[in-house]
């Protein structure tokens, strides 16, 4: 198992911020279109967290025009750019899934708001 | 050149190929072989290499082992397995996997697989099963042996339950991933047989193209 562990740690992207549940993020993404290679931004509340090591996703989840659009994202892909935390969200469970029957005002995330030093 | 290389299966894992894309990856242990016997076509009537790997207690090693170890001038050794090869290699020599391999191979590689005990059809051959309600009270069994007046005997290759697994077993066409010759480490897209910590030999793919 040391091995495995070992060949994770060497391709594990440490540089991205710690993004935790109920975060609202926009992610950069690397879409390749032909030979041209452009950044797209999916922003959303991440949802859920799962697995571990160098297989780990998230869950990001938004509401585009009315319908749930849900992206489960490799955290530790190559194809991601940049991970950019708009707010962070103050919630009291691990899986978000409750906000899937939520619409509106009630499928918010109500900010966390953590103290200046 | 034939490529041939002895490990131990560390476990799976993820990888991410060129495109980004995740693929399964399979982690194998490495150490150094070492070569202890030249097999030629005067003496033995073919080509091959004899390599070992596995450090143990030379207690633990019986006479002609001992002996042919002593002959290639290296420690005991826990597995020795023998390869095909055209190419002569120089007693006692350490192979690395990163002389061997390098990323991109295609290989065959080979293991003892997990043993599943005494298995019924269902997971022995894949049969279907019955229908788990509904008063079938036909679940998981085998069904017919065949026909009954003619041929008035159960044919021959019948799928029957029985002992499973813990047989040697080759996945071939894998492809190289990742080859560390300090650590010892080479990892093989998908997946191959055994446990983890098992013995496994990695060749070049006979399919190879």
């Amino acid at each position: 198992m040391d091995l495995v562990r070992a060949i994770e740690q060497d391709n594990l992207r440490n540089s991205f911020p710690e993004v935790g549940v109920g975060d609202y993020v926009k992610m950069h993404l690397k879409i390749k279109e032909g030979a041209r290679e452009r950044i797209q931004i999916f922003e959303g509340y991440v949802i859920a967290r799962k697995g571990g090591g160098l297989s780990e996703t998230m869950t990001v989840r938004r509401v585009s025009y009315g319908v749930g659009v849900e992206r489960i994202l490799p955290v530790h892909s190559p194809r991601i750019d940049k991970i950019e935390i708009v707010r962070k969200g103050r919630v009291r469970r691990a899986k978000l899934y409750y906000l899937r029957d939520r619409v509106g005002k009630s499928a918010k995330i109500t900010e966390k708001l953590t103290r200046h030093h | 050149m034939s490529k041939f290389m002895l490990g131990k299966k560390a476990g799976m894992t993820q990888m991410f190929d060129e495109n980004g894309l995740a693929i399964p990856a399979t982690v194998i242990e490495c150490g150094p072989m070492v070569v202890i016997q030249n097999k030629t076509e005067q003496t033995d009537g073919y080509k091959a290499v004899k390599v070992a790997v596995g450090d143990i207690r030379i207690k633990l090693v019986n006479k002609p082992d001992k002996g042919q170890f002593e002959k290639a001038g290296v420690s005991a050794k826990r597995h020795v397995r023998e390869f095909r090869s055209e190419d002569s290699f120089s007693l006692g020599q350490e192979i690395k996997v990163s002389d061997m391999f390098i990323v991109g191979d295609h290989v065959d590689v080979s293991g003892v697989s997990k043993g599943k005990g005494f298995a019924g059809n269902i997971k022995r051959h894949g049969q279907k099963g019955g229908p788990g309600g509904h008063g079938s009270m036909y679940h998981r069994r085998v069904g017919s042996m065949g026909a009954n007046t003619t041929p008035a005997r159960v044919r021959k290759g019948k799928k029957l339950p029985g002992h499973m697994g813990a047989v040697n077993c080759t996945v071939q066409n894998l492809n190289v991933v990742l080859v560390d010759g300090e650590r010892g480490i080479l990892v093989i897209r998908g997946a191959i047989p055994g446990p983890k910590g098992g013995l496994i030999s990695i060749e070049s793919s006979v399919k190879a193209n």
